[in-house]
Formats: structure tokens, C-alpha cells, sequence
């Protein structure tokens, strides 16, 4: 995987775009995220392969592990990304934020931290490393910009923990990840709701089935869908295995 | 009922269902070649699916038919809730219609996973032997009693995860559906903060803040993976609390909704 990362800037470098736009877009299907959430994804894909803010290098390969380690490090990897996310929408406020938003972004950068620092409390030496993350694609001045991209976090945490739960041998984890993907799922209805207040979207057709049904996602796509945001190149085959 | 209208729907959930619909066939064809009771085999192979999707275990029945009895619940209160005159301004109507939709799948998407094995709908007692009398017809009442519903359902089936890691299928149809839950108890319990005038009260708990107090007992709790975690980096009581969200057990949840089910 390392030689992957080097060769990002000479020929095989078409390549990666192809295989990384087919696994986007196979996860957009299959999470059913496409039409709400597409052009986020969309556009940091480009600015990935564009632009390069990844200075080749910096990126390094992180294996999360096997086993009930593996989805531990799974989700703490997630709420690395989460955490950073929202620390860096209260360090750097969209224009025109109201009081009321910026305690909402405010409660959930606290819990996702908290999420954050209790995994990696928890795996203690089996914890992977602090990742880098790599928002160059959201512009964080815009509110559009930053509430689509919290909207897409936190449906995409929602479905990673709903995907990863079945892959748990010890009760006691399963539990655990209960209570945090409920959280998890509040925040993202709360999100939609400050994007679109009073409509049903908090739950809405474009992320429910007709089962009245949240996404449950497979690792191997949750990581395909978030590789844009983060420098480090993240290997989840043996998660839960 | 066309029985083949019922696989059609079936597949629809269960994508494999024809696949082994067509295996159970194949074998109780082999079995009764020859004989009349070969007409019996389609039935018998549709039940067999039934058990082996969604009946794999006795504790599977259980907790599903106790999700049942919470999610006709849910549905009745909306049903009714969405029926009544002047109760939901326009403003809110979207959420309660969504939210009513999604309780009328659950059940629906149960009693086909439980066949014959589902529980009847009991008869509900909306006003909860009069503490909340005026439920179908106070628009504060009626959103405290949505909140504090559907965060009862997130504690249930919270509770029930570990129940079901025997069953991963039906443990991620539950988690798919707990997260649902939550999602509707977020946006209820905004709603219910404004109406009560009660700014503590967000979309997520903090300590044991609700619109009824008894079944927030133990959500205040900080000592997480056996680790109390008060203080973790260097966030207040509040962060930590509402990071957590608590299960309930299948009892203390009966007890809260006991008033409302009349028989």
C-alpha cells in the first residue's frame, strides 16, 4: 500500500482515479446517499486527484486490525474524523452562523471528541495512530458547505455502526456501540433539520427505506466513501474477521 | 392470498428468500415425488424462509414480538395523533406524518417477519390513566408523550442488541431501525424543549434532562466499558453524558409503558 501512495503522482495515477470514482459511486448506491449528498463526495474526489493537496509522503498506511480490535479501531477512526471535523467548524465559523447553530456544532464536536478519546482510551496499545485528516474540498466558510458535509459524517457514522454491529463478538462492544450510534443519529437528524427546518427530511426518504429503515453499511464502503477526507490510506479487510 | 404475491413481497426484504425458497422446494419435492402431498411442499418451504430469516432463535421470537407491542404502540399514538382535529399546527405537520409513516413500517415489516408467531395489537390507553388526558387535544402534551416514546424506544432496543448476537440478521434489522428511533426522539424532543419553554432540553439527553422524568432514570451514567469516563477530555458532565445514550431492560420498559396498554 505503500507503494500505492508513491505512485500518486506519476502513471498510475489514472488508475487510482478510476478505481476510487467506481467505489464512490458503488458506495452512493448502496448507502443510497447519491442525490442528497453526491456533490460533496463528488467534489472532494476531484480536488483529491486535482489539486493534490496530499503531499505524498505524509499519508501513511494504517491496517485497523482484526477481530472486535478491528471495529473498535474502525469506529475510532471515524470519530478521528468526526472530531476534526467539527473542531475545525467552531475554530473557523461559517459567515452569518447563528448563537443557536454554534451551540449545536459545539455539543456535537464535545461528543464526538469524547466518542474519540474513549476509544482510544479503550484500545489503549492496539489504538492505530492519530490520522490526518483532509478537508481541503470543504470550504468551511459557507454554511451550505459545512452542514452538507456534517449531514454526510453523520449519515455515514449512523450506517458504519449500523454495517459493523453483526461483525461484534463481545456483547459488552455491541452495547457500546449502541450507544453511540443513537447519538450518532441524532446529531444527523438535527443537521438535516437545521438544512431543511420543520420537513420531514430529520428521517428522510432519500437515507429511510420503506421499511422505515436507516442504512447499514459494510466496512470495506464506509472506508471507500471517506478515503477523500483523510491523508492516511486506511485498510479495513479484516474488521470483525 | 397468492402465495406468490407473498414471496414477491418477501424478497423485497429478504433478497435471498427465493434462493432458498427454491432449495427447500427442491428437496421436499425430492422427498415427496410421486405423492399428493407435493402440492403441500410451497407452503411448508415459505414457512421454513420465514423461520430461517427472522426466527432463527426462541430469543429472536421474543424480542421482536416485544418490539412489536412498542411499535403497534407508536403507530396507534400517531395514527391518532395525526387524525385529530387542530391538534398538529401546519408547521409541524411534515415531522409527525414522517414519523407516523416509519412507525406503520415497523410494524408492518414485523408482522410479516413474525407470521403466525406475531402478537395480536393490544388495546392502548393513550391518556395513560388520565396523566396525560389531554393528549389528542393539547399540542404540548402530545409532543411530550412523542418524546418521551421515542426515546423509550431507543432504550429498548438498545437494551435488546445484545439478545440478538446470536441473530445477526435480525440484530442489524433492529440497529437499522433503533437508529430510526433516535433520529424522530431528536427532533420530538426539540420540538417539546420550545413548547415547555425548556431550553436544557436538546436532541440529545444531557444527564436525565426530558419531558418525563421516570424513563431518563440512568442516562446520566458516565461509567462506560467498565471505565468511569467523568472528566474524559476535559469535557463538562454534560458532554459525557449526552455522548452515551442508556439502554433499558425489557421490564423496566414494560413498566413504563404498562399505562398505556389496556389489555
Amino acid at each position: 500500500m505503500n507503494k500505492h501512495t508513491k505512485t500518486k503522482n506519476d502513471a498510475g495515477r489514472g488508475e487510482e482515479k478510476i478505481t476510487s470514482v467506481v467505489n464512490r459511486r458503488l458506495f452512493l448506491r448502496s448507502a443510497g446517499l447519491a442525490t442528497s449528498l453526491g456533490t460533496i463526495v463528488i467534489a472532494a474526489g476531484c480536488n483529491d486527484d486535482d489539486d493534490d493537496p496530499m503531499i505524498p509522503g505524509t499519508g501513511d498506511t494504517v491496517d485497523l486490525g482484526s477481530g472486535d480490535i478491528g471495529v473498535l479501531n474502525y469506529a475510532y477512526a471515524l470519530e478521528q474524523l468526526e472530531a476534526a471535523f467539527y473542531t475545525q467548524v467552531i475554530q473557523t465559523p461559517y459567515s452569518g452562523m447563528t448563537d443557536a447553530e454554534k451551540t449545536i456544532l459545539t455539543d456535537i464536536r464535545d461528543h464526538e471528541i469524547v466518542h474519540r478519546d474513549f476509544f482510544k482510551t479503550a484500545l489503549g496499545d492496539k489504538a492505530i495512530k492519530g490520522l490526518t485528516p483532509n478537508f481541503g474540498a470543504i470550504d468551511f466558510t459557507k454554511k451550505d458547505a459545512v452542514l452538507g458535509a456534517a449531514k454526510l459524517f453523520e449519515d455515514t457514522g449512523v450506517a458504519a455502526y449500523n454495517g459493523a454491529g453483526k461483525l461484534l463478538k463481545d456483547p459488552n462492544y455491541l452495547l457500546l456501540a449502541g450507544k453511540i450510534v443513537s447519538v450518532e443519529a441524532r446529531h444527523a437528524a438535527v443537521i438535516r433539520d437545521l438544512i431543511n427546518p420543520k420537513s420531514a427530511d430529520f428521517a428522510g426518504d432519500d437515507i429511510i427505506d420503506m421499511n422505515g429503515m436507516d442504512k447499514a453499511v459494510a466496512p470495506a464502503d464506509i472506508l471507500s466513501a471517506v478515503k477523500g477526507y483523510v491523508k492516511d490510506t486506511i485498510t479495513g479487510t479484516n474488521v470483525g474477521k | 392470498m397468492d402465495i406468490f404475491k407473498i414471496i414477491d413481497k418477501f424478497q423485497q426484504i429478504d433478497g435471498d428468500a427465493v434462493g432458498r425458497l427454491e432449495y427447500a422446494s427442491r428437496r421436499h419435492f425430492m422427498n415427496r415425488v410421486g405423492s399428493k402431498l407435493a402440492s403441500a411442499a410451497i407452503p411448508t418451504a415459505f414457512a421454513a424462509i420465514v423461520n430461517k430469516a427472522f426466527a432463527q432463535s426462541a430469543a429472536a421470537v421474543d424480542v421482536l414480538n416485544y418490539a412489536l407491542t412498542l411499535e403497534y404502540l407508536e403507530d396507534e399514538f400517531y395514527k391518532a395523533g395525526n387524525a385529530a382535529a387542530n391538534l398538529i399546527p401546519a408547521s409541524d405537520k411534515a415531522i409527525f406524518t414522517q414519523i407516523g409513516k416509519h412507525e406503520t413500517q415497523h410494524v408492518a415489516f414485523l408482522v410479516k417477519a413474525l407470521g403466525t408467531k406475531a402478537i395480536a395489537k393490544p388495546t392502548f390507553d393513550f391518556m395513560y390513566g388520565g396523566a396525560f388526558g389531554d393528549v389528542f387535544t393539547n399540542y404540548k402534551t402530545f409532543v411530550t408523550v412523542s418524546s418521551a416514546l421515542e426515546d423509550t424506544g431507543v432504550r429498548a432496543y438498545k437494551g435488546q442488541a445484545g439478545a440478538l448476537i446470536a441473530d445477526p440478521q435480525i440484530l442489524e434489522y433492529a440497529l437499522q431501525v433503533h437508529s430510526v428511533e433516535a433520529r424522530h426522539a431528536a427532533v420530538a424532543r426539540r420540538l417539546a424543549a420550545t413548547l415547555l419553554g425548556n431550553p436544557a432540553m436538546k436532541g440529545w439527553i444531557t444527564g436525565k434532562e426530558g419531558a418525563v422524568a421516570a424513563i431518563y432514570a440512568g442516562e446520566d451514567n458516565m461509567t462506560q466499558g467498565g471505565v468511569n469516563i467523568k472528566g474524559l477530555a476535559s469535557k463538562s458532565d454534560a458532554a459525557v453524558t449526552e455522548a452515551f445514550d442508556e439502554p433499558l431492560t425489557k421490564e423496566a420498559v414494560l413498566a413504563i409503558a404498562g399505562p398505556f396498554i389496556k389489555k
